[in-house]
């Protein structure tokens, strides 16, 4: 069954009507446009609003650089999950109220002239929540940044693996988490930012595995959602549970970063941890994949009878 | 078609007969479904060490992560099965109310976790295959988890279970609960008995959100496709081992019995591959779970900017002339509903 889209231009003007938006943190009502213009940030208390994805990329990379990639995966429904609804009926609604296909965009682009692979998620489409498609762009995000040898960033906004899709979502944790060490293997560097909400399944896989884990402040972190953790054990949650700053100061993210700076501060970092470059010598592969590692040689020896023919580039290893 | 998948996938056809069997037994499948889980959490189920005591001629636990202290809700150690040395790792639920809190109803915390990490290491690093028990209601919600990084230790037990370089086999005994069973079930192959059950996240808790109150857990449960024959069927799991009579808590022993088979001929098929093989094949199966489609869409979109166009059509769009104050938190894309998912 063909769906039918109105379109994937995602236009801020597909969202609410309205002119005015009241701060949820210190109640003062904020102009829109204002309001887009400081990236979303309250001025007065400094709260972070939600932030689409497309107004993510916008933020974080060089104006004109990103080019998306993958842009047709769609959500397939392997259960034939129906709840109050059929779950293709609410991925229809979600990609009719957002313009997007599914949870997360990913594509190349660079930050501050610095290429690199990028993954960002979407709040807004069925509660970013993680199914085969996420699963599947994070992943490739991730094969991309080995492949090109460019950093990773993946910046996360999710309540956790979608329902609808059972224990094939659980799977994309196994997918993600593995995909993930083959890139620190290969010593390609990747930064996980996590925004408001990230939880669940999200945070227990890809979110919580960066080389350099970085959280906008006051953002909802957390593994089991306050309320499960309060029906469950029924015991008095801590001040400030589950936000940046409770995580930042249990070790497990290294820097709280207002939204304003986080574009140069990913750049400042991504100088500190290069990506191996590519030589025809050491190619740096996906171990034990088979096509990668097909394409790599068939590139090596391209590389090498060019290095021969060319200059003394590779001669290091033997003198 | 199913018997060329299973062909495929060389599954046994008895399992398939068996799937069928059940289903054509069940008149409501929802009752049906709602009976596994009870017996999948039936407080006379064997636990992980019931079922190593009698399938094991040698059993020696390991105890503490090396960090904070030893959870009694993950066990973990080295065990002798039919001449195989392997170390194993599980969650081990209590068999009566004092020995459920002792173990925290098989809850493991972060140390829980990072004791089997430490212990499958281990393996690794002397040649041992792993075993892996997998009985849990969920890794333990509250505030000493998160403090201590839960979501930190699963995400590296994942991590670190797709690349290990040794034999793994994952048996879900019981309750497959979330990131907590998955944890400890990332293996070359999958078993599970024939009444446990596996999901995303908790029936009660899937009911709470989606059909906002617990009690249709039932309904939650058949539309997750929870029972090993529907996790069979996804690919989630290789192989269901049979249950003897009423259920495993009816005759533990014979249990025990049937799985020591089923873990031995896994064990025996998986140590003659060389490790290389082993661990490519393991990341396969996991890279490629989870089926999507591709639709065919524009090349390249770069991200929209607002035209002048864009801004004339806004000030035409009548909706956009609330003038006045709007009612609060009536911008619906600010700060929707957090959903919970355990």
């Amino acid at each position: 069954m063909p769906i039918k889209l109105p379109s994937f231009r995602a236009r801020r003007d597909t969202y609410p009507p309205d002119l005015w938006t009241k701060c949820p943190q210190c109640s003062d009502m904020l102009f829109n446009k204002q309001l887009e213009k400081a990236d979303r940030v309250c001025p007065t208390c400094g709260h972070h609003f939600r932030l689409s994805a497309v107004a993510r990329l916008d933020m974080l990379l060089d104006p004109g650089t990103f080019r998306e990639r993958d842009a047709g995966l769609q959500s397939v429904d392997p259960l034939g999950f129906v709840d109050t609804k059929p779950y293709p009926d609410r991925v229809t609604t979600a990609q009719a109220q957002t313009g997007l296909r599914d949870a997360a965009i990913r594509g190349s682009g660079s930050i501050d002239g610095q290429p690199v692979s990028i993954c960002v998620m979407d709040f807004g489409f069925m509660g970013g929540s993680m199914g085969a498609v996420v699963g599947e762009k994070v992943a490739r995000a991730a094969e991309d940044a080995v492949a090109d040898r460019v950093p990773l960033v993946v910046v996360s906004a999710s309540g956790g693996a979608r329902m609808q899709e059972g224990t094939l979502a659980l799977m994309q944790l196994a997918k993600t988490c593995a995909v993930l060490e083959r890139v620190r293997v290969a010593r390609v560097p990747y930064i996980s930012v996590m925004s408001d909400p990230t939880t669940g399944g999200v945070f227990a896989s890809y979110a919580v595995l960066g080389d350099v884990n970085l959280a906008e402040p006051n953002a909802l972190i957390g593994f089991a959602g306050a309320r499960v953790a309060a029906g469950t054990i029924a015991q008095e949650l801590p001040p400030g549970f589950q936000r940046s700053e409770f995580l930042f100061e249990h070790g497990f993210i290294d820097r709280v970063v207002h939204r304003r700076e986080l574009r140069t501060e990913i750049a400042a970092l991504l100088r500190f941890m290069p990506a191996p470059e590519v030589t025809a010598e050491q190619p740096v592969q996906l171990s034990f994949n088979p096509i990668g590692a097909f394409l790599s040689s068939v590139a090596g020896v391209g590389g090498a009878a060019g290095g021969n023919g060319g200059n003394g580039g590779n001669g290091g290893d033997r003198g | 078609m199913a018997t060329v998948v299973d062909r495929l996938l060389g599954r046994p056809g008895e399992t398939r007969a068996k799937v069928e069997g059940v289903r054509a037994g069940s008149a409501d499948p929802k009752a049906e479904v709602w009976r596994r889980v009870q017996l999948a959490r039936n407080l006379a189920r064997p636990r992980t060490l019931d079922l190593l005591a009698e399938m094991a001629d040698e059993v020696i636990e390991l105890h503490g992560d090396r960090g904070f202290g030893d959870d009694p809700a993950m066990v973990a150690g080295f065990a002798r099965i039919d001449g195989h040395r392997v170390a194993f790792v599980g969650q081990q639920k209590g068999a009566d109310t004092d020995e459920n809190i002792r173990r925290n109803f098989g809850m493991p915390h972060p140390e829980g976790y990072r004791k089997s990490m430490r212990v499958m290491e281990l393996a690794e690093r002397f040649g041992l295959p792993i075993v892996t028990f997998v009985d849990v209601p969920g890794a333990h919600p509250g505030p000493e988890s998160e403090e201590r990084g839960i979501a930190e230790a699963i995400a590296r037990s994942i991590g670190m279970m797709s690349r290990l370089r040794t034999p793994i086999v994952a048996v879900i005994t019981g309750e497959g609960g979330s990131g907590g069973a998955l944890a400890i079930a990332v293996g070359d192959v999958v078993l599970a008995l024939e009444n446990a059950v596996y999901s995303v996240i908790s029936p009660e808790g899937c009911a709470a959100i989606l059909w906002r109150t617990a009690e249709e857990a039932p309904t939650a449960a058949l539309a997750m496709k929870m029972s090993a024959q529907d996790q069979l069927e996804l690919g989630v799991i290789d192989r269901i081992v049979a249950e003897p009579g009423e259920g495993a808590h009816a005759d533990p022993r014979e249990t025990a019995r049937r799985l020591r088979t089923a873990i031995i001929a896994e064990l025996d098929r998986l140590e003659e591959l060389p490790p290389d093989e082993l661990v490519e094949a393991r990341y396969r199966r996991y890279r490629a779970l989870g089926p999507y489609t591709e639709v065919a869409t524009p090349e390249v979109s770069p991200p929209p900017s607002r035209t002048i166009a864009d801004r004339l059509r806004d000030l035409l769009d009548p909706t956009r002339w609330s003038m006045g104050m709007p009612s609060p938190g009536s911008s619906r894309r600010d700060e929707p509903q957090a959903h919970e998912e355990v």
